[in-house]
Formats: structure tokens, sequence, C-alpha cells
């Protein structure tokens, strides 16, 4: 029994060893696995887990730089910057909203403008965007709303840089706005890869300079990388990039030019546009009527908006760029230029007006504006007394096919290439075009009128001051361009934007002499603006021009009276001064203004008396005074 | 009392310190210091609280190590029932803390008599298994085995899966070192293996949520997944060499969650990286080994079951501890032995160290 025990005792001692050595065993191949998971973790994917650590503590706080300024040629401020504070509620978090705007407006004024303006940024917006409500909030305003905050889930009160257009309605088509960035622009910016830039910005250029400029306008979006825990509170910044300012736009407009053009324009409707010949630098652009370009920045309201768009003034429509015209007798100087560069017509050749033109068996009668005829009627005196009955003759002698060629150098029926998007064509017809357009062979007779600039051919006040500044250099084409210059926001150095020569005609001197000298006598005593260029102390080479908005029929007496006043023709003239040297090439389209003689040259005169001497017109209604002068 | 006679009973006190664990010790606790220091966001305050901690558990290691084995094992059956009279209350009275009963509140002191169960079970059954050396028949193990299911199944319904595992790995130690045959083992094996599905459907949905996160901890990465997503991270971005000592920004941009306690080994890791790692688990292994080398010298079966029992113990949870915390068993709440901020976990290691240097240092008292 006793030695059963010990032997008992001995078997468990010796199992016991066996099993420490299990024992230990286990332990290390538990290490071993610890080891393993180990080296996996920290060696292995270190690279990853580093990445992820890394996005874990780091994060990206945009600062969205200052929009740059738009100044005219003279260093007049036409968009600015200024600050201010904005109610803005993020509607994720508001609850109730409606409780919540009824609470806003027990504390501060909230308009039903406010409210439907609200609405429709709303709808474009994400339910985690803030929207504004109301801008622009004054001092107490922000102390009620500051006071109140606590009880007013989802509402900020945010400081913003706000867009100001101190020239408001005159330069609306030209500076454009800038709008909240929607869906579309969103879309845009990522398609482009620029969306990165604009992390934390709201605005973006819509219309206008705002839009064809927006990458210099905009500036570089600033990053402070920001080291937040785990709860997402920053604790402290890492490095900072700080945002870059937007480049200044200087323009070559010049605005008191532009007032005083948008002056003597008055209630009409219609474009003027300014070019300087030497370099394509636009010097006016009105565009009548405007709308004001501040209703838009914070979200215009869908009544106003709804206005605007269905006035029947179509305020929203770019006339200088948009609109399209027939250039009626405005296109004669360029067609005699053309009969003579292409040998087509000596400058001592006459013709006998009797009043009409009929092509060679037909009794068709295409009149002259003048019912009893111009009599004997040479190269000069057709443009002097705008005789139709010499370009009817000379379109058919050209025919349509040359007469696009020629009209072609002057930048008729392509884009001018000017500054600013979504620019018209205009339509310069030819045989190719009315085939593919109408399926139908060109008519003889659509040659005789397009002598006139009537019929098929339409201009924007854009092409015809780009193509009046051909002629007053001499054929050199430059793109029309709106800024002069960048004002580098870092540098503060003027880059001047160098003139863009689209193409260079060469016109035989003496020609464009002979076209020039006729052009002067437009506004000489027995010219068709002769009242225009009525002592003047330069010399004004223009040329004045009449659109029918309607066709009159055969035999039928022209009766401006009985027409409706959007019946009315519109009113053309184009101009450069002085007449030797040229500092100004002008356009003016007056829509149902009459007789371009009658008004739109007027117009022309009071701009270039302004920029040629500084002439402003004071006080008196200027376009009435000319009116009353009559043709 | 004469300066001698003190410095006498400093001596007989010493006498029963084992010099290599208490250095090895030392060293650990160190290391946790620092680190604690660093998850605690460089806290004075839990500085003074770790260190208070630490001195109280370097007494209670002193005192212990001065108390005779047989006198220890004399502790198993009073300890035990106290302690399952603890988890009765605890079923019965005990605080809800996080959706489970743990706690039992005395006024100020909260207790978690889980923790003394982790002690007192494997004291009982080397007690029991000592009245029965070299006589040891099956049924004497059918007794042992339900000693542990008392407490096992108590500790399951608090509910706290892991701790009840821990202490059954505990109980299932003493049984395997008592020589439990491996027949019995298979077959507890085969069992548990059948027993798994009913077990899961058993199991609280907290606890298969956890087990599922485990998998894959993207699945809720700001919930369950949050915890293990965190910590790889910072283990994983700690790299070959660590980012230094107080300059892990997992930890102290407070992404590791529980940094002090439960996760302190993701803070380690990044801090310290593999070399640190490797360093660590090395004191580790050298506690441990110390551990059973104490064991196989150690003169009673009740020595050897308790001094093998508690260095396996020991290991359990740190492998536990960094294996939940690296992402690869799931997330029990088991703190990491020696690093961890918490006086209850500290208390019930250093009793069983103590124990051990009992056992070694009164092992040739015993033979003389």
């Amino acid at each position: 029994m006793q030695s059963a025990v010990i032997k008992n005792l001995q078997l468990e001692l010796a199992s016991y060893h066996s099993r420490l050595k299990i024992g230990v065993g286990f332990v290390l191949v538990l290490a071993l696995v610890l080891m393993v998971r180990m080296v996996y973790l920290q060696v292995a994917r270190h690279e990853h887990y580093q990445n992820l650590a890394e996005s874990n503590r780091i994060t990206l706080v945009p600062a969205v730089p200052n929009r740059g300024l738009i100044y005219d040629r003279n260093g007049k401020i036409l968009a600015d910057n200024f600050s201010g504070y904005t109610l803005e509620i993020t509607v994720g978090k508001a609850g109730n909203l409606d409780a919540l705007l009824q609470q806003l407006s027990s504390l501060i004024e909230i308009t039903p403008k406010h409210l439907r303006q609200f609405k429709r940024l709303r709808e474009e917006s994400h339910e985690f965007e803030t929207v504004p409500l109301k801008s622009k909030l004054t001092d107490e305003e922000v102390a009620i709303l500051a006071a109140n905050q606590y009880r007013l889930p989802g509402v900020e009160v945010k400081a913003r840089l706000f867009r100001n257009y101190p020239a408001g309605e005159g330069l609306s088509h030209v500076i454009g706005y800038i709008g909240r960035i929607n869906d579309r622009d969103l879309d845009n910016l990522r398609e482009s890869g620029k969306i990165n830039n604009y992390k934390g910005g709201t605005h973006i250029g819509k219309v206008g300079l705002e839009q064809y400029y927006e990458d210099m306008l905009h500036g570089k979006t600033g990053f402070e990388q920001m080291e937040t825990d785990s709860a997402g509170r920053a604790v402290r910044v890492l490095s900072r990039t700080p945002p870059l300012a937007g480049h200044d736009l200087i323009l070559n407009l010049d605005m008191e030019l532009q007032r005083v053009a948008e002056y003597v324009f008055g209630d009409y409707r219609g474009g003027l546009v300014a070019i300087d010949p030497n370099n394509g630098g636009v010097l006016a652009m009105v565009s009548k009527p405007g709308f004001d370009p501040n209703l838009f920045v914070d979200g215009i309201d869908p009544a106003t908006w709804k206005e605007l768009n269905e006035s029947i003034d179509t305020p929203m429509v770019n006339r200088p760029l948009r609109g399209i015209y027939p250039p009626g007798s405005t296109i004669k100087p360029l067609l005699a230029l053309g009969a003579l560069e292409l040998g087509l017509r000596k400058a001592s050749d006459a013709i006998h007006d009797p009043g009409y033109y009929s092509l060679p068996g037909s009794s068709h009668r295409y009149r002259d504006w003048k019912k009893e005829g111009h009599g004997i009627v040479d190269l000069h005196d057709s443009i002097v007394h705008s005789c139709d009955t010499y370009y009817y003759r000379l379109a058919v002698d050209m025919g349509v096919e040359r007469m696009h060629d020629f009209l072609a150098r002057f930048g008729f029926g392509s884009r001018t290439g000017v500054d600013i998007r979504n620019e018209s064509t205009g339509l310069l017809p030819s045989k190719e075009w009315k085939q593919k357009r109408f399926k139908q062979p060109w008519q003889l007779g659509e040659t005789v009128i397009a002598g006139i600039g009537q019929g098929y051919h339409l201009a924007t006040p854009m092409q015809l001051a780009a193509a009046t500044a051909t002629l007053a250099n001499g054929g050199t084409y430059y793109r029309p361009r709106l800024v002069k210059a960048v004002r580098d926001s870092e540098t503060r150095e003027v880059r001047p934007v160098p003139p863009e020569i689209a193409w260079k005609n060469s016109f035989d001197p003496e020609h464009l002499a002979r076209v020039r000298a006729a052009m002067v006598d437009v506004l000489k005593p027995g010219g068709t603006a002769a009242h225009a260029g009525a002592d003047a102390p330069y010399d004004i080479a223009g040329k004045t021009g009449t659109a029918q908005v309607v066709g009159i029929r055969q035999g039928e007496k022209y009766d401006e009276k009985r027409l409706a006043e959007r019946h009315r023709d519109h009113a053309l003239f184009i101009a450069f001064a002085p007449a030797d040297a040229p500092r100004i090439a002008l356009a003016v389209v007056v829509e149902n203004g009459g007789s371009g003689s009658g008004t739109a040259a007027p117009m022309a005169r009071a701009v270039l008396d302004y920029y040629l001497l500084g002439k402003k017109p004071r006080g008196v209604p200027v376009l009435e005074e000319y009116e009353s002068a009559g043709d | 009392m004469n300066q001698p006679a003190i410095k006498r009973v400093l001596a007989e006190i010493l006498r029963h310190l084992d010099g290599m664990l208490l250095a090895l010790l030392i060293a650990m606790l160190a290391v946790s210091v620092a680190v604690v220091f660093s998850a605690s966001g460089e806290s004075g305050m839990r500085l003074v609280g770790h260190l208070a901690n630490i001195a109280v558990a370097m007494i209670v290691l002193v005192a212990v190590a001065n108390v005779p084995p047989h006198i220890l094992s004399k502790l198993g059956p009073p300890l035990y029932a106290l302690a399952l009279m603890l988890l009765l209350a605890v079923a019965l009275f005990g605080e809800i803390r996080n959706g489970s009963r743990r706690w039992l509140s005395f006024g100020i002191l909260s207790i978690q008599p889980s923790e003394l169960m982790k002690i007192a079970l494997p004291l009982m059954l080397a007690w029991y298994f000592q009245q029965h050396e070299a006589a040891l028949r099956l049924r004497h193990y059918a007794v042992a085995a339900l000693l542990i299911a008392l407490p096992f199944l108590f500790i399951l319904r608090q509910p706290d899966l892991g701790t009840s595992l821990l202490i059954a790995a505990s109980g299932f130690y003493v049984l395997f070192f008592a020589g439990l045959s491996w027949k019995i083992i298979a077959g507890l094996a085969a069992a548990t293996s059948l027993f798994l599905p009913i077990a899961w459907n058993l199991l609280h949905d907290y606890q298969r949520q956890r087990v599922m996160t485990l998998f894959d901890p993207m699945s809720d990465p700001l919930g369950a997944g949050y915890h293990i997503i965190q910590s790889t991270i910072a283990i994983g971005s700690g790299g070959a060499f660590g980012k230094g000592w107080l300059s892990g920004t997992q930890n102290q941009l407070d992404f590791v969650p529980e940094r002090t306690t439960d996760f302190i080994f993701a803070v380690f890791s990044e801090e310290f990286g593999l070399l640190g790692v490797t360093l660590l688990l090395l004191l580790y292994l050298a506690i441990v080994a110390r551990g059973l080398k104490i064991a196989e010298q150690a003169p009673t079966m009740f020595a050897r079951l308790m001094a093998a029992t508690i260095s396996l113990n020991f290991f359990t949870y740190i492998f536990i501890n960094m294996g939940m915390v690296s992402g690869i068993l799931p997330v029990v709440g088991v703190p990491l032995p020696l690093m961890s901020y918490g006086g209850t976990a500290l208390l019930t290691l250093m009793i069983g160290f103590g124990m051990l240097m009992s056992m070694a240092t009164h092992r040739k008292l015993l033979k003389s």
C-alpha cells in the first residue's frame, strides 16, 4: 500500500513535469501567434495604418479667397466686396422649419421676399448645406440673433464677403454677376477638375466678365491643416496655406463714357458699343434696358425673376452680344470698299437713280428710300446720301458669294471673340447657307436687298462696332476686349492684356481714303447725318442705317405714325473719329428708334464729343435736343 | 524595538521575496507607469493614482509572500465559499453598470466578486487535489468540475462571458496539471465544439455582436467595431520603432478608446513599435518562465498546481488582452496584466505573485 502511494506520487510528479513542458509549449505557441500578428500590423501593413492614422487626425479647413475687384480704365470701382453678416439656416438641423421661421420673424424683420428667396435656394441645396435667409444684417439684428442662438437650432450668423456692383443696372450686361454655386456649377467644376479650389466657397461668376474671368477673379482657396481629436475638436494648426486673393481686372471701359452713352440713350432699347480701333479695347458697351445685378448675388426672389424674364423689354438680353439686327445701310461703306477692291467700280463710275431698281427682265421695283431718286450718283454720293439704288445694282454685280466673302473679312457671320460668353454669331447669308438652312436655291432678289443690309443678314452691335473699327484702322481685325489689364493680387503688378489681332486685311490705301472721305461727308451739310455732325471741331466718319422691322408692301406708303411703336424701324449708326487718325469707333442700334440719322447718330455724336473733347451733355436731355433737329 | 531587531524582522520578511521575480515585476511596473502616464494625457492625478495602486499592491505582495504555503492552502475553502456567496449576492443585489450586474456596492467601496474568484477557485481546487494526493480518482475530477461550474455559471449570468471563460480556464489549468487524463480532455473538447452552436444561441445580442464585429470590424465602424479599428490603426501606425513616448497621435488625440485600461497595449504599440512590443513580450515571458520554474521546483502538490496555474493564467490574460486589442480575439474586457491602470486587477495579480514567492522561498524551510 505504502509503495503504491509512492509509486502514485512518482507517476503524478512525472505527469506533472511533462504537462509543465506542454504548458511551456502552449505559452510559446500563443506568444508566436501574437508576434506574427504584430509583425503583420506593424511591418507589413504599417503604411496602410499610418495613412489611416494621419487621416484620422488631420482635417483640412478651407479658407475662401477674396474675390478680385473690377475697375474701369480710370480706376473707378465697378465690382467690389464688403463684409457683412448673413442669417443662414441648416434645414437638416432645424427641426420644425415653419416654427423656426415664425420664431425668427418675431425677432427680426423677415419679409415675404426673404421667404420666397429662401424657399427657392432651399430647393437647390442639400439638407445639410446652410441656406441664407437674410443677408446684410444690421448690428442690432446680429446682437438679437446671438442672444437667442440657443433656442434657434440650425440657425447661424455668418460673416461673409458680399459682392457689390456700384454701377448697378448700367453695366449689368458687362460685369454680369456672381451667384450661389448650384448643382450644374458643381458638375462643371468637377468635370474641369477645379472643384477643390471651390471648397468652402459659395459663389461663382454666372454671366458677363464675372463668368468669363472666373478663374482669375476667384483666387486660390487656402487650407488650414488642423489636427483634430476623436471628437472633431481642433487641437492645433499644423500648417496653413493662406488663400490667394483673386486678381483684379482693369477694363478698357471708361465708366464716364459709359454713363454719357447711357444717358443719351435715354429710355430707348438697344445697344451701343464703342471700341478703340487701335487695339480692340471696348470703351463703352450699353445694353438697354438692363437689370440690377445686385439682386442676383444672394439669389433673386422668384417674383422679381419672373418679372425680369417676362418683361416685353427683355432686360435680361445682352443686346450688344445677343441682339441681332439687320445692319441696313451701315454696310454700304464696306460694300463700296469691296467694289473698289474687287475692281467692280471705279470711284468715278456713276449711275442714274430714278428712285428704284429693277432686275433685268423684271418689273418688280426695289425702291430707293428717296422716292424721287438721287439722280446721278457716284460712289462718294452713294455713301453720303445713302443711295439704295446704287447698292442694289452693285450687289447684283458683286453677287452674293463675293459679298459674303468680303463682309466676312470684317467679322460678320462669326463671333467677335469678345471676352464675354454666349455671343451670337449673327448671320451672314450665302448660297450654301440658304441651301442648307431652307433647302432652297438662292434668289437673285435676295442679292438685291442684301446690298442695303436687309434680308437674311443679321449682325450684333458688337460685330458692327468691330467691323467699323476694322474699317477705321485700315483693315486690322482686333478681337474686342473688355479687360485691359490684370493686377496680380500678390505682386500688385499690372499685367496688360495684349491686344489680339484676329487677322489683317490689306486694302488699297486710296480705296480706303475714298470711302472714309465719303463717310466724313455723311456728317457734313448735305449728308444724311448732317445734323449730328454740325459744328464738330473734328472730322467724324459715319454712316446711318435703318433696319426694317416689318416688310413694307409694294406701293404702300411708309407711315411711321401708323405703325405701333414696336413696329417702327431700328435706327443704326456707325462712326469713327477723328476720321484721319481714329481713336474711337462705335456702333449704335436703337430698337424702334425710327431712323439712324434722327435717333442713333446724335447719340454717337454725344459719345464722341465726350471721348474726344471731354464735353459732357449737361443736364439737358441731349437726345431730345438732337431729335428736334430731325431728318 | 531596537535597531538590530528591526533589521532582523526586515531581513526575515525580505527573505521570502524571490529576487528575480521581484526585479522583473518592478521593471514591468516601471514600464506601466510610463505608459499609463502617456495614455492618460500626461495626467498627474492618474499617475499618482497608479503609483498608489502599485504601492498597495507591493505591500500585499510582500505580505502574501510571507504567508507559508500550507496556510495559503487552508485559505482555499473559506475564500471560495466567500467568493461564491458574494457572487450570489451580486446576482441578487448587484449594481448594474453598462448593462450587466457585476458589482457589489458597500458605500464608497464597490467590489467585483469575480475578481476574488480568480484567486479563490485555483486555491480551492489546489487545496482539494492536495487532500487527495496520490489517490486521485475520476470522481475527484468530477467534484472539481462542479467547483468550476458554479462560479462559471454565476459569472456567465451577470453577464460577463470573458471573465467566466477565464475563470473556467484557470480551473481547467489546475485539473490539467493535476493530471486530468487526455481522454477526458479530448472528450471535453468534443463536447465544447458540440456545445458551441447552442452557446451561440444563449449569448446576449451584444456578445454576439462582439464576435461578429471581430470578423468584420468595418461592419460597425462607429459602434462595436470602432474600438478594434482604432486600436489596430494605433498599433499598425506605430511601425517598427514606434512614434515615441508621448507622441502617439491615436493615443494623444483620444482615438484609442479606454486607453489607460483595456486598450493600453494599443498605446504601447503605437509609441514603442514592434521593437517595444518584442521587448515587452520577452519581459512577460521571463515572468512566466520564472513562475514555471518555481512551479517545477515546488515541493507539494498544492504548490505545484498553484504555481503552474498562476503562471499560465497570467499568460492567458496577456494573450487574451493583446489578441483582443490587435484584433484577433473578440473584445471581452480584460485588462493587460501589470500594465493597465486599475487597482483591483493589480491587487489580484500581486496576490498571485506573492503566493509564487511564498512557494519559492518556503520550500527550503519545508525540506529542512
